[in-house]
């Protein structure tokens, strides 16, 4: 299809989201990254029964952590794509760089950077 | 199991405002099993509070360990010989590993990570409810395994009271009726004739209202 999504978004391949862990994704956001989002098979088709299920809620559990520390939860997002479809893979790539965008860079990415310049 | 969850984040941070090195100590039994205070649980605190200072261009240095049990004391020696360079320890165990951290450490300040709720069953994943609250003079081999105590709002221990309707408490639309599981349950075991004799007066005083507990065992000290 070649269609393409902003080049701001780095994937990370994993068998199933249902190997998302609430660590992982904290780690992301310690490292500077603006926002993540999980991208799973469509709920109720999931190869493993529950495991884009069991992502969502982890994804929820962490959008709360993020809020306490004022990170901001809103930086996190679970979608549900199907495999087959590109089209629809290239427009949440879209939609959320452009959420991230008018959020502006993370605190976190902030401090690493004033780290680094002081 | 013991069941905890974790503390508002706002009251870890202010625990530890002023250090530049902590220790979290996670603990391997209950809080493991409840999801509040295992290995898991203490990457994702150690994780969230290295952002939070972050976040005000604090930084804090954070190790992480995980013991076996908190309630034992070979396994709280294990960290004896690194303690002493950390401002502070939060402990993700309950509220008896955090005391017996605190009792064996008198230099460093530990403060607990998880507010301690109860002993309690897995009912599902994900969701933990009490059956128990260690009176000290365990009734249910006459209450069909179904504990009145712990179950019941008012502790009651000779049938329900007027607030039970439609096998419900009134205290809670969802929450069952105790004294309504106990007769289902004689009705079903055959043993309804057991709901005619009275459960005498409580003793309270092995409960916790007589102060605190202690058991000793000569044959094994």
């Amino acid at each position: 299809m070649r269609l393409p999504y902003p080049d701001t978004i780095r994937i990370i391949r994993l068998p199933c989201t249902g190997k998302v862990d609430a660590v992982h994704i904290m780690e992301a956001f310690e490292k500077g990254a603006d926002g993540v989002y999980v991208a799973g098979c469509l709920e109720g088709e999931c190869h493993f029964i529950r495991g884009n299920l069991r992502a969502k809620s982890r994804v929820e559990y962490v959008k709360k952590l993020l809020d306490e520390i004022g990170v901001g939860g809103e930086r996190l997002e679970m979608y549900n794509i199907a495999a087959s479809d590109g089209p629809r893979f290239a427009e949440v790539a879209r939609e959320m760089h452009e959420k991230i965008k008018a959020l502006g860079p993370s605190p976190i990415r902030e401090a690493i950077r004033n780290k680094k310049a002081a | 199991m013991i069941v905890a969850e974790r503390k508002p984040m706002d009251e870890i941070i202010g625990f530890i405002a002023g250090c530049k090195k902590i220790l979290l100590a996670g603990c391997n039994e209950c809080v493991t099993v409840c999801y509040a205070g295992g290995r898991k649980e203490v990457e994702i605190l150690a994780s969230a509070l290295k952002m939070a200072f972050m976040k005000e261009g604090k930084e804090l240095e954070i190790d992480q360990v995980t013991l076996e049990r908190q309630c034992d004391q070979e396994y709280l020696e294990e960290i004896r010989s690194t303690i002493d360079q950390y401002d502070a320890v939060i402990s993700l165990a309950c509220g008896v590993g955090v005391q017996f951290m605190a009792e064996k450490y008198l230099n460093i300040p530990v403060y607990p990570g998880l507010n301690t709720l109860f002993m309690g069953v897995t009912e599902e994943r994900g969701v933990w409810a009490e059956r128990c609250q260690g009176c000290g003079q365990c009734i249910l081999g006459q209450t069909a395994g179904i504990c009145p105590i712990s179950r019941c709002a008012k502790r009651l221990l000779n049938g329900p009271c007027g607030g039970s309707s439609n096998g419900k408490c009134e205290i809670n639309k969802e929450l069952d009726c105790a004294w309504q599981l106990i007769i289902d349950r004689l009705k079903e075991l055959g043993r309804l004739d057991d709901y005619d004799s009275l459960i005498p007066i409580k003793d309270w005083s092995s409960e916790r209202a007589g102060g605190p507990r202690k058991v000793i065992r000569e044959d094994l000290k």
